[in-house]
């Protein structure tokens, strides 16, 4: 059989950075939830991710799949020092705004702006872009992951003494280079093999 | 030491080294995982090991990392051709346009790269296919779409090859960011 794209159509497309709830359709057949190898889900990790057709689809590469989602919430869940929750997810939130992944921006939004309680300032971030003003410590977490975001990278010293200023220790700031370089790898899969579509009510 | 280490100058028992192993581990175990599962997995499927160091020696010319380039370039035969198309692809990211709304007056104008004709026969129409959609992926990712996938189809790589094609552009994205972050870091330690 050769393969072919999935052709998406009649799906409304959100043309707005939102919190809201999206789900992603996508452009190339992930494996079917019932022809899926024992190794192809232990590599979802969390067993519940079968339902999702973005996991299923990079589960094609299992052992690929496995190591990037261990690193990934080693990066934003473990809770051994660091930078707190919020200001991950606000690192996540930022690069995904600025590379243009309205999916990953909608996810990592909600999750700043529930750990952080600063919805308002979550919000203007997605309405503003990456220069939004919103305080002294999160403007130089966004003015961080923006510098390790661009191509050619721009993260230099003047980085590193602006987190610090800030109050980051350097446990901090690994998180911040982690978290931000790591949305530089989930938005890419998430941007170039699907797109997203409001979820159903 | 592992590849982000020895790409980064992260001596053992040096300060971020104790950072990396005793704050993350599991994220220094997993970012190596994912490398070795990349360049030396134990099936290279129908895309191999030459095809993936030349695809990496591209993204990394792309991003201006001369020594992470070569260090990919050991493994990816001769790479006249491939420096020869870095030197014009290289360009500054990320631009791209948005859905049409209110975001179109965010939309950025940039190159779309084509292989150049000079190069083609040596590079060959499968990498130069995986190149064409790799450049879009470091420079203007939200310009993808389902017509991109399609170009890689016609050029022969198969839905399973796209979808480790994909990891690997990603995955580089990630670890050349890391190398660089914490290079400066360290200077500043």
């Amino acid at each position: 059989m050769t393969d072919k794209t999935i052709p998406q159509s009649g799906h409304v497309v959100p043309a707005v950075f939102t919190r809201d709830m999206l789900d992603w359709l996508p452009w190339l057949e992930p494996v079917a939830a019932d022809q899926m190898s024992e190794r192809q889900l232990a590599s979802l990790v969390d067993a519940a991710r079968v339902k999702s057709d973005y996991f299923r689809l990079l589960a094609r590469d299992p052992d690929v799949l496995e190591a990037r989602t261990r690193t990934d919430k080693d990066i934003f869940y473990n809770a051994d020092g660091g930078l707190p929750r919020a200001e991950r997810e606000l690192a996540a939130a930022a690069t995904s705004r600025l590379n243009g992944c309205i999916y990953c921006a909608s996810v990592h939004a909600r999750f700043a702006a529930t750990y952080s309680k600063r919805t308002e300032d979550v919000d203007k971030l997605l309405a503003e872009g990456t220069g939004a003003d919103l305080d002294k410590r999160w403007n130089a977490i966004v003015a961080a992951s923006v510098a390790l975001t661009e191509t050619p990278i721009s993260f230099g010293p003047q980085h590193v003494d602006a987190l610090r200023a800030v109050g980051l220790d350097d446990d901090a700031i690994v998180d911040v280079i982690n978290a931000a370089s790591f949305f530089n790898w989930a938005n890419r899969l998430m941007l170039s093999l699907g797109e997203p579509t409001p979820a159903k009510a | 030491m592992d590849v982000i280490d020895t790409l980064a100058g992260i001596a053992s028992g040096s300060h971020l080294d104790t950072i990396r192993r005793t704050r993350r581990p599991t994220a220094r175990e997993h970012a190596q995982k994912s490398y070795d599962s990349l360049f030396a997995p134990a099936d290279f499927g129908g895309f191999t090991a030459a095809e993936r160091h030349a695809v990496a020696v591209f993204i990394a010319g792309l991003h201006g990392q001369d020594a992470i380039k070569a260090f990919y370039a050991g493994k990816a035969g001769n790479t006249a051709a491939i420096d020869a198309e870095i030197a014009v692809a290289t360009t500054k990211g990320p631009y791209g346009a948005f859905p049409k709304g209110p975001l179109s007056t965010e939309d950025t104008a940039g190159p779309i790269y084509r292989v150049g004709d000079k190069n083609r026969a040596a590079i060959g129409p499968r990498l130069a296919a995986a190149f064409e959609h790799v450049h879009m992926l470091v420079f203007h990712p939200r310009d993808a779409d389902a017509r991109s996938l399609q170009s890689l189809l016609d050029a022969g790589w198969t839905t399973t090859e796209i979808v480790t094609l994909s990891q690997l552009v990603a995955f580089l994205s990630f670890q050349i960011r890391v190398v660089a972050g914490l290079k400066v870091l360290a200077a500043k330690s």
